[in-house]
């Protein structure tokens, strides 16, 4: 990200109090102890009138669409929610915006699918901005998988709670990334990452697994 | 009602291990995805008819009471009859006693998921009274004793090996192959039982509180048959189904019929006004119409979770399920599966016994981009989620108990700067009895449900907060 922000001439600030946005309590019914972590959130980039990137889309939309929620009894909050909530950012969304800026010399050459993650495709809408993104590398050919925007049993705690589920539905999620004859997969959101990664690595599937802007800001062998 | 705990993990097991099941399962909800879109597609107001349906379930739900009240007159005013049942246990009573001040022997049965709901086939049978589905999914889970497998295609878990065999044993027929040949199989049974029935009982679609109209979408004929061809016609509703004015049919006919299966329109929908009229020639002398409540007026006063009364049971949430796709439908214990069975089974029965299937969801939100009434799903599922977090006290549950502390040091730690970091340099030490090739393998518990088929990223030995240090710009630096 930062090297793609460096080539987009953007000046980068990182708190360096930030943690969390309170997402895996919040999505696991422990209200109280995400409350305790979104406050921390909204302490630390409350008052910013920068833009806030995220690599992640469900970060991205547990602010945007579910703070107003966990915060709906304290005004003052609220009022925070709202300034954060018009700042802030999926990565792909933001470099899609100002496409015009960016000077991408991705060194990476191939074949690529693009798995839509869930919240960043229907909490947040996002789903032309990284295929576009990722049709603008030279040498780069972007082909589509069966069901891209399936669910990769990711979920959160759903991956604990539910081990054998989620693992097939992740089982999925890669024969149909194997079937597309891509040489590499690439999301943007880290769970999905995590999780898809996971299995690649332990199966050894011959597929790379890239966050959009590791491949926007490949440096591999030339 | 269920009375024992709803074990989601060990029904899932169950299914999962069961590859024709999961071949059938992605057969069926590919094709029902496929079809479900073509039809929605062809609709450029689609998204319109979705809000103005919402508007008006909003609108019923929000003063049910006095639209029941509406209906009742209406009803009574045709020369229909209305019964309220509060629970499973009354509603049964009341069409078993209706059965029997009629001296009724037999019952034809069209597919209601809300007498699956009360067990309705149980009671009638276990009073004498004979019972027989007519719908050809209904009718071939019936024989087999079984219980749907789906709320709109109840057996789609069935081969069609599994069926020939089924009717073969039942019927004393050969094993026929030709899934026509089957079907005319049940429907040569079936006939018969139209033929001798003295009572039919029908679900409820949708039921116009203005006319006292009730609506039965079908695709089988059979609920047609059921509904005209016996003496009496009891139909049995969930309290929610009301549409106020007659006109508005039209928008909930549109929504269902391509929500469930892809048709533009299903093959029948009855639109049924009272029982037989003076000088009308066919149509049922006695019309009665059951209330059932069984929990959804609790549901109704929620405002975080009264949309799961919305639904207009079209199964639009079961085919897209990713969930639904792995486990199949009787995972989730009860009558209802998939998205709406999560929301919908908890609220209807104890929260304690149905904890699992609030969690049973990975979130990922593709039931409410189909739902035609726009249920937000992951929204009601948070919320009953934290109704279960909150609610489940003490050590009782053990996983409970420790997910819990979890969360509390989690919190602890994440709102905590000087612990977050010193807790990730904690990890990056720690790590190294596990770590392979910059992964990690082999976890301990709970991470061990991961690492069992997955490996898992390894902490990085210099937090990213020191590399931006060490090569940008100091504490709290900027990037130019």
């Amino acid at each position: 990200m930062l090297r793609v922000f460096s080539g987009m001439g953007l000046e980068i600030e990182f708190p360096q109090n930030q943690t969390c946005c309170g997402q895996p309590a919040f999505n696991s019914g422990h209200r109280k102890e995400a409350e305790k972590v979104a406050r921390h959130f909204l302490d630390v980039f409350g008052d910013a009138d920068e833009a806030i990137v995220c690599p992640s889309g469900s970060c991205v939309s547990m602010v945007r669409n579910y703070y107003t929620q966990l915060f709906r009894d304290d005004p003052e909050a609220l009022s925070r929610v709202e300034k954060v909530s018009s700042n802030i950012y999926e990565f792909s969304e933001f470099v899609f915006q100002r496409k015009e800026t960016i000077s991408l010399n991705s060194t990476y050459r191939g074949r690529v699918t693009f798995h839509d993650s869930c919240h960043a495709l229907r909490e947040l809408g996002i789903s032309s901005q990284p295929r576009e993104l990722i049709k603008s590398l030279n040498g780069v050919e972007l082909v589509e998988m069966k069901m891209a925007d399936a669910c990769c049993g990711f979920g959160g705690t759903f991956s604990i709670k539910y081990p054998e589920v989620s693992k097939s539905m992740l089982q999925e999620k890669t024969d149909s990334i194997m079937n597309s004859g891509a040489e590499a997969v690439v999301s943007t959101d880290m769970g999905c990452l995590m999780n898809i990664k996971g299995l690649v690595s332990r199966k050894k599937l011959p597929v790379k697994v890239f966050h959009l802007a590791e491949l926007l800001a490949f440096e591999g062998l030339k | 009602m269920i009375t024992e705990r709803i074990d989601f993990k060990k029904n899932s097991a169950e299914a999962l291990g069961n590859p024709k099941l999961k071949k059938a399962l992605v057969n069926f909800t590919d094709r029902s995805r496929a079809s479900r879109q073509k039809a929605v597609s062809g609709v450029f107001e689609w998204e319109e008819l979705r809000s103005e349906a919402r508007g008006i379930k909003e609108e019923v739900i929000k003063n049910l009471d006095s639209y029941l009240l509406e209906l009742e007159k209406s009803v009574t005013r045709v020369g229909g009859r209305v019964h309220w049942a509060k629970d499973a246990e009354e509603a049964s009573a009341i069409v078993v006693n209706i059965a029997r001040e009629n001296n009724v022997r037999n019952v034809v049965k069209s597919k209601s998921m809300a007498t699956e709901e009360i067990e309705l086939n149980k009671h009638l049978i276990s009073n004498g009274i004979n019972t027989v589905e007519t719908d050809l999914g209904e009718y071939i889970v019936q024989l087999c004793d079984d219980h749907p497998f789906h709320i709109i295609t109840p057996a789609i878990h069935k081969t069609k090996e599994d069926i020939s065999k089924l009717f073969s044993e039942k019927f004393g027929v050969p094993e026929y192959e030709e899934p026509q040949e089957l079907t005319n199989i049940a429907r040569k049974e079936l006939r018969e039982k139209f033929l001798s029935a003295d009572m039919g009982i029908s679900g409820v679609n949708f039921a116009v509180a203005e006319t006292g109209t009730i609506a039965i979408v079908e695709n089988e004929g059979n609920a047609r048959l059921a509904t005209t061809f016996p003496d009496i016609h009891v139909a049995i509703m969930g309290i929610e189904k009301i549409v106020p004015r007659f006109e508005q049919l039209s928008i909930f006919l549109s929504l269902l019929a391509r929500s469930a299966t892809g048709q533009k329109s299903s093959t029948y929908v009855s639109l049924i006004t009272g029982p037989k009229r003076e000088g009308e020639s066919d149509g049922p002398r006695q019309f009665h119409l059951v209330f059932l409540d069984n929990g959804r007026s609790e549901i109704a006063k929620s405002e975080e979770t009264r949309e799961s009364l919305y639904c207009i049971r079209c199964g639009a949430c079961i085919n897209v399920c990713p969930v639904y796709r792995q486990v199949g439908g009787h995972s989730y214990g009860w009558v209802y599966s998939g998205p709406i069975g999560a929301i919908i089974t908890p609220q209807l029965n104890d929260p304690q016994k149905t904890a699992d299937l609030p969690f049973a969801s990975s979130l990922c939100g593709a039931c409410r981009d189909v739902c035609p009434v726009k249920i937000d799903f992951p929204h009601v599922l948070l919320s009953l989620r934290q109704k279960v977090v909150e609610e489940t006290k003490g050590r009782a549950n053990l996983p409970g108990f420790i997910e819990k502390t979890a969360f509390r040091i989690w919190s602890f730690v994440f709102s905590k700067p000087f612990y977050y970091n010193l807790a990730g340099k904690t990890m990056a030490f720690l790590q190294c009895l596990y770590q392979k090739d910059n992964e990690l393998q082999g976890l301990p518990y709970p991470f061990s449900k991961w690492t069992r088929e997955k490996n898992f990223p390894a902490f990085s030995r210099k937090p990213f907060r020191e590399i931006w240090k060490e090569k940008y710009h100091g504490r709290n630096g900027v990037l130019r």
